[in-house]
C-alpha cells in the first residue's frame, strides 16, 4: 500500500518535475503565462497523444456502446469521486455541502448500485466539484504560473500541486489486483474522453487559436469552480470600465495602460506567494 | 420558403419586443424553451447540419444579441485602436463566429434539459445576469449557463454568455490581443475571416 503511494506520487511528480525542467528556459511576455513556449510544445505534445490514441479509442467507445452504459460508467466513478469532494468541502469549512456529499454515496452506493445510478441528484442532493487545487485556492494560496503537463494538460502551479494530492488519494489507482485497477483507470480515461467528444467539436469550432483559448478556458473555469460560481467580477469588470465605456462616451483621452495595470500587480503577486509555498 | 418563415417569424419577435418592456429572465427563458422545441423536432439539426441551424439562430436568437458591445468586451482596449470601418468588419466577422459556434453547439444538443434559477429584477437595475443550468439525463454534473443582459431602450440585450463559468466573449480576449499586437487590427480581421471562411466550408459540406 505505502509503496503503491509513493510510486504513484512519483510518477504524478515526474511528469512535473520534467515540465518545471523543460519550462525553466523559456519565457514570454504573458504574466498568466510566463513559460508559453514550452506549454505549447507540452500542448501540441498532448495533442498528438490525443489524436494518436486517446480520441479514437474514446470515439470507438462511445460508437458501440450504448448511453445508458456510459452514463453508468460517469456515475460510477463520479460516486468515488464524490468521497473527495466532501473531504475538500470540509477542508474548505463547507460543512453542510460536506454532509450532502456523504448523503450522496451513502445512497448511490447502496440504492444507486456501487454507484452506476444517480440516485441522489434525483433526491436533490446537488453534485459539487471539489479537488484539492480548489481547496488551496480557497485557502488564499494564487495560481501561480499555468503549465501544461504532460498527460495530464492545463494545470496551475497551485492545481498541479492539488492534482499531486488528488491522485495519491485517489482510491481507483490504489486497487488490487493491478489488471482490474489498470483496466478501471483506462476505462476512466476514455470514458472522460468520450464525455468531451461533443465540446470538441465546438471548441473546434470557436477557437481562433486553440492552445491560447484552452488556456484562457482552463483559468476562467478554475476562478469559478474556487468561487463556487460566483466569482466577484471586479477585476474584469473594473477593467471593462477602464477601457471600454469611454467608447459611447466619445473619443476620451486613451489610458493605454489602463487594463494591465489593475491586473498585472494582483497576478504576479499571486505567482510569488505560490512560488514560495 | 424557409427564409420567409424566418423573416416572419423574427418580425413577430420584433413587433412583440417593441409591444411592451419583457423582463429579461422571461426573455431568457421564453427564446430558449423555443429554440429547444425546434431542435428537438428536427431531425437535420440534430444531426450535424449546422446550415440550419445557423439560420434557426439567426431567425430567433440575434436579435436579442448585441454584438458591438460582445466586440468591444473581447477586444478591450485594441477596440478603440480600430477605426470604425475596421470596428464595424469585425463586429461582423466576431458575429459569424459566435453564431457558427452557438448552432454547433445546438447540433450537439440531446436530451438535455435547462433549469431556469429564480431571479428577481431590482428596481432601476440595468446589468444582469439571469442563471441558467443544463441537466444531462441521468448522469449528476450540471452546467451552469448564465446570460449577462443589459437594458438598451426598451430592450434587454445579451452582451456575454458564460459557460460553466466561461466567458465565450472574453475567453477571446488573449488571443485578440496577440494578434494585435503580432499583425495588428487588419491582422486579426484577417485571421477572423480566414476562420469564418474555414467553418463556412465545413458548414456546407455537412
Amino acid at each position: 500500500m505505502k509503496t503503491t503511494l509513493r510510486t504513484r506520487i512519483k510518477s504524478v511528480t515526474v511528469a512535473v518535475m520534467a515540465a518545471g525542467l523543460l519550462a525553466g528556459c523559456a519565457t514570454s511576455g504573458n504574466p498568466k503565462d510566463p513559460i508559453e513556449g514550452f506549454n505549447r510544445a507540452m500542448f501540441a505534445f498532448n495533442e498528438g497523444l490525443d489524436s494518436a490514441i486517446v480520441k479514437p479509442v474514446a470515439t470507438g467507445y462511445e460508437a458501440v456502446l450504448p448511453s445508458p452504459i456510459r452514463t453508468g460508467v460517469t456515475n460510477f466513478f463520479s460516486n468515488i469521486e464524490d468521497v473527495f469532494i466532501g473531504v475538500n468541502n470540509l477542508l474548505q469549512g463547507k460543512v453542510p455541502e460536506a454532509f450532502s456529499d456523504l448523503g450522496r454515496v451513502v445512497i448511490n452506493t447502496t440504492i444507486g448500485l456501487l454507484g452506476v445510478l444517480d440516485m441522489a441528484s434525483d433526491a436533490g442532493l446537488e453534485k459539487h466539484d471539489e479537488d484539492f487545487g480548489q481547496t488551496f485556492g480557497r485557502w488564499g494560496v494564487g495560481n501561480g504560473a499555468y503549465v501544461v503537463i504532460p498527460v495530464f494538460g492545463p494545470r496551475t502551479a497551485r492545481d498541479t500541486v492539488g492534482l499531486i494530492l488528488d491522485s495519491a488519494v485517489d482510491p481507483v489507482g490504489d486497487h488490487k489486483p493491478k489488471g482490474t485497477r489498470n483496466a478501471a483507470l483506462v476505462l476512466r480515461v476514455v470514458n472522460k474522453r468520450a464525455n468531451l467528444l461533443a465540446a470538441d467539436k465546438v471548441v473546434e469550432e470557436a477557437a481562433l487559436d486553440k492552445y491560447s483559448y484552452m488556456r484562457d478556458a482552463y483559468l476562467q473555469r478554475r476562478r469559478n469552480l474556487i468561487h463556487d460560481g460566483n466569482p466577484p467580477r471586479d477585476l474584469e469588470a473594473s477593467a471593462d470600465e477602464a477601457t471600454d465605456r469611454p467608447l459611447s462616451a466619445e473619443a476620451e483621452t486613451p489610458e493605454p495602460r489602463a487594463e494591465l495595470a489593475p491586473v498585472a500587480p494582483v497576478l504576479l503577486a499571486n505567482t510569488e506567494s505560490a512560488a514560495t509555498k | 420558403m424557409k427564409s420567409l418563415f424566418a423573416f416572419f417569424s423574427g418580425l413577430l419577435i420584433a413587433t412583440t419586443a417593441m409591444a411592451q418592456e419583457v423582463a429579461p429572465d422571461l426573455m431568457v427563458k421564453t427564446v430558449t424553451n423555443e429554440v429547444l422545441e425546434i431542435v428537438r423536432k428536427d431531425k437535420d439539426i440534430q444531426s450535424g447540419n449546422t446550415k440550419k441551424a445557423i439560420d434557426l439562430v439567426e431567425a430567433k436568437v440575434l436579435l436579442h444579441f448585441n454584438f458591438t458591445r460582445m466586440t468591444q468586451l473581447a477586444m478591450a482596449r485594441d477596440w478603440r485602436q480600430a477605426s470604425a470601418a475596421q470596428q464595424k468588419i469585425l463586429t461582423d466577422e466576431f458575429h459569424a463566429l459566435l453564431v457558427r459556434t452557438y448552432a454547433k453547439a445546438l447540433t450537439e444538443y440531446k436530451n438535455q434539459t435547462i433549469d431556469f434559477k429564480p431571479f428577481t429584477l431590482k428596481a432601476g437595475e440595468t446589468d444582469v445576469r439571469v442563471r441558467t443550468e443544463i441537466k444531462q439525463a441521468g448522469a449528476g454534473k450540471n452546467i451552469e449557463l448564465d446570460y449577462y443582459l443589459e437594458k438598451s431602450g426598451a430592450a434587454w440585450k445579451v452582451y456575454d454568455i458564460e459557460v460553466g463559468g466561461i466567458s465565450i466573449v472574453t475567453n477571446y480576449r488573449d488571443s485578440f490581443a496577440s494578434e494585435v499586437r503580432n499583425s495588428g487590427i487588419d491582422g486579426l480581421i484577417k485571421s477572423l475571416q480566414t476562420k469564418n471562411k474555414s467553418g463556412e466550408a465545413t458548414s456546407v459540406k455537412k
